[in-house]
């Protein structure tokens, strides 16, 4: 049964019949969707044949891979913003969207995905390409629903799209039988959703506990504010800014939160978790206030829990009610839209400097520079390291590109060091950690920013995970740039395996093609590079190049990342080797 | 570890139920009894789910409960918050009732109701809490019981106004106050009602 509280829609003027395939596609244009990633399938030919007739208005990327599809709607999103949406035909094509959605998910990415699902009368026969696609998405969905007819199409696919992008944004997939996309019907003029009963995207602020954050910053010593994505999703930037220059105090980020504010913002201190920043990670214990502003506490940022932050009165800034005291207990909870929450607080604070305090940060820095950066940025070692390349990126670049990191070591090391003029310039799988997801993420990136340089950094193994994906690049020109940072190991493993298991290195010596000829395969221009002197001129040929290119960077095979929370351990006991 | 009553108020929508139980499944959690019923109000259904947990874990499964779309309210209670029925059914051969004085005595004691009464067997019925419909059950045991069935549990929250105010609210698009659902911040340590 489908929900009924939706008044009924007005008497529309007569229409001509269409079928719930064109519905399908005039939806998508009224959401103002543009670009699209798929592959076809027999149980969505229905929607590809009505694609024929649109291409004018949407703009339909054929992948080569349904995960890379969902990855490079994610990288869309992520760049520009709006829904990701992506088409996939039922059975092993709507199977091959699952770690895109869980990624999606634990990301709080906004995308719509659709399926095609055999005829309603085969259900439940094993039919032929037949999966239970919902229940299969269900954990991985914030809403899934199946059509089986074409009068339902117009109200699902806007509920779809509020879903997704409304409070914490999330991914949403609809599975729709083929005899729905063929059946013709007098479809009503499309409506935007903008309410669902059940469903309260945000909720009204309390300013009772927005004067109570305020009373509690302005009387701290030495308030510390950790931020994430939240504030990105928001689109509360400036909002974000205003409170910290204000409130004067220093500012850590997640992962995915890195660019809302600046690498160069004198309150920015760095980069929050496990391989982080030594001063954010060891003065999270020694704070008097932690303001945490859309972020989740993952383990990844808080190591041990039960010595994590013990100290500090915590103010936590969430869209998400289920967030606030699920892993740190907050002091006072601040529920609602930080676009929304953040000025109120912003008012009532009072214009402080913390001056001592963030000179413990900088001191820690300069710390950290002495014996894990200067060396990893500025190598006196004859190898190259990944560190380096940043550096040398970000010196061409001067923090204007997006960066897409994959999954392992040199994501820790783009995250670490990229500098980003920007949000939504940090692109990468933060919850998930999802091996592949960069190369078609870029894709979608690139689409969805189209005025800004896309760098896609990717380990050696990450990258054939999804290396089908240059096919893509290939078909439709889209100008990626990839840097692969190759040191012929799963570094990341590796590390583990060298710091926690006494160097047993069980498979993770893998090898590689030769990168630049499989580039060439695809028509895209590449190099490698194993020498210092030739690193700049290359990187500079590339970001040069018109069109894609892939630069391979052979880089120290055993290099390790630090500093490093080992697992287990509470963010004091930080390492810095 | 205690046992709470968690009371979900949900749109009627084929999915929901497997949205709701793997909620528990993905943290190995049990569920006690499930009951799915319609409400006070037409089209809103009521989920009368049981579980043993400690109130942290229950305060944080029901957030996520509510969280998902076609949620509209959830509840949790303890066992004294609540007025709470269980009905169970026991199939016993008809010669031995008719024999024993004795079960005849124990099944008045119980409160029991003869739903059916055939030439083989005899269908007793009994509603109360797990301890009352327990008793019986072990009370029948030596007499040839057949079978026993016993149903999920229902609940009513003893301090509750019911959901017709409430949905009101939510219908309205401009949320109030009320419907901002943040009460919860009220008094974070006692009652969860998000």
């Amino acid at each position: 049964m489908f929900q009924t509280q939706l008044a009924p829609a007005p008497a529309a003027p007569a229409t001509t019949p269409i079928t719930g395939a064109v519905a399908v596609l005039q939806a998508l244009v009224a959401e103002g969707v543009d670009t699209i990633f798929g592959y076809p399938g027999g149980a969505i030919i229905p929607i590809y044949d009505a694609l024929y007739d649109f291409k004018e208005q949407l703009n339909h990327v054929l992948v080569r891979h349904e995960q890379g599809g969902i990855h490079a709607g994610q990288g869309y999103a992520r760049a520009s913003g709006r829904v990701g949406v992506v088409l996939a035909t039922s059975g092993p094509g709507a199977t091959n969207l699952v770690t895109g959605l869980a990624d999606a998910l634990i990301d709080s990415t906004p995308l719509v995905c659709i399926t095609g699902q055999v005829f309603a009368h085969l259900l439940g026969t094993d039919a032929f390409q037949e999966t239970d696609i919902i229940n299969i998405t269900t954990p991985v969905t914030k809403w899934n629903f199946q059509v089986t007819n074409a009068e339902e199409i117009p109200e699902a696919l806007a509920k779809a799209f509020y879903i997704a992008r409304s409070g914490r944004p999330g991914p949403v997939l609809i599975d729709i039988t083929k005899n729905a996309q063929l059946q013709a019907f007098d479809a009503p003029a499309y409506r935007p959703c903008q309410h669902i009963r059940s469903y309260r995207p945000a909720p009204v602020v309390r300013p009772e506990f927005i004067a109570q954050a305020a009373a509690l910053i302005n009387r701290a010593q030495r308030p510390f504010i950790l931020w994430g994505q939240g504030v990105v999703l928001g689109e509360a930037e400036q909002e974000f800014r205003a409170f910290v220059e204000k409130s004067g105090i220093p500012a850590a980020w997640t992962i995915l939160g890195a660019g809302a504010l600046p690498t160069g913002h004198p309150l920015n201190v760095g980069m929050l978790g496990m391989h982080g920043n030594y001063g954010p990670n060891v003065l999270t214990n020694e704070c008097d206030v932690l303001i945490a502003i859309g972020m989740r506490f993952d383990d990844r940022v808080t190591g041990r829990l039960d010595k994590y932050a013990k100290q500090a009165k915590v103010i936590h800034l969430d869209i998400d009610p289920t967030e606030i005291d699920k892993n740190v207990k907050a002091t006072v909870p601040v529920w609602g839209d930080c676009k929304e929450t953040l000025p109120l607080l912003t008012a009532l604070v009072e214009r402080q400097a913390h001056p001592a305090w963030l000179a413990r940060f900088q001191s820690h820095m300069a710390e950290e520079v002495d014996a894990v950066i200067r060396e990893e940025l500025f190598p006196t070692s004859e190898e190259l390291t990944m560190g380096e390349v940043i550096q040398q990126l970000n010196e061409i670049t001067r923090g204007e590109a997006i960066i897409v990191s994959d999954v392992g070591q040199h994501q820790m090391v783009a995250c670490r060091y990229a500098q980003l003029n920007h949000p939504r310039s940090n692109i990468t799988s933060g919850g998930l950690g999802t091996m592949g997801f960069a190369l078609p993420a870029a894709i979608g990136a690139k689409l969805g920013a189209p005025a800004r340089p896309v760098v896609a950094i990717i380990g050696d193994g990450g990258f054939q995970m999804t290396i089908q994906e240059l096919g893509t690049i290939m078909q439709t020109g889209v100008d990626v740039k990839i840097v692969i940072l190759n040191n012929q190991f799963l570094g990341m493993v590796r590390q583990w395996q060298e710091l926690f298991h006494q160097r047993r290195y069980s498979f993770v010596d893998i090898q590689s093609p030769d990168f630049v000829a499989v580039a060439a395969g695809y028509r895209i221009a590449g190099q490698r590079v194993d020498a210092r002197p030739d690193l700049r001129p290359a990187l500079e040929r590339m970001l040069a190049h018109p069109g894609s290119f892939l630069l391979e960077v052979m880089v120290t095979k055993e290099n390790n990342i630090f500093p490093m929370v080992p697992q287990g351990c509470s963010v004091a006991e930080i390492r810095l080797k | 570890m205690e046992e709470y009553n968690i009371t979900a108020y949900t749109e009627n929508q084929v999915g929901l139920l497997n949205r709701i139980a793997i909620i528990f499944s993905r943290r190995k959690i049990n569920i006690e009894s499930l009951n799915v019923s319609p409400s006070e109000i037409e089209g809103i259904h009521r989920f009368n789910i049981v579980i043993v947990e400690t109130e942290e874990v229950v305060e944080k499964l029901a957030k996520q409960i509510e969280k998902q779309v076609e949620v509209l309210k959830v509840y949790f209670n303890t066992n004294a918050d609540v007025i709470w029925q269980e009905m169970a059914l026991y199939k016993v051969p008809t010669d031995v009732i008719a024999e024993k004085v004795l079960v005849e005595r124990l099944l008045r004691e119980n409160g029991a109701r003869a739903v059916v009464i055939r030439k083989d067997y005899t269908v007793f019925e009994t509603t109360g809490h797990r301890e009352e419909t327990d008793s019986l059950l072990r009370a029948l045991q030596p007499y040839g019981l057949i079978e026993f069935v016993r149903s999920a549990r229902i609940a009513i929250i003893k301090a509750s106004d019911g959901f017709h105010h409430k949905l009101q609210e939510f219908e309205q698009r401009e949320p109030s106050e009320e419907v901002a659902e943040n009460e919860f911040l009220n008094d974070r340590e006692k009652v969860f009602t998000m």
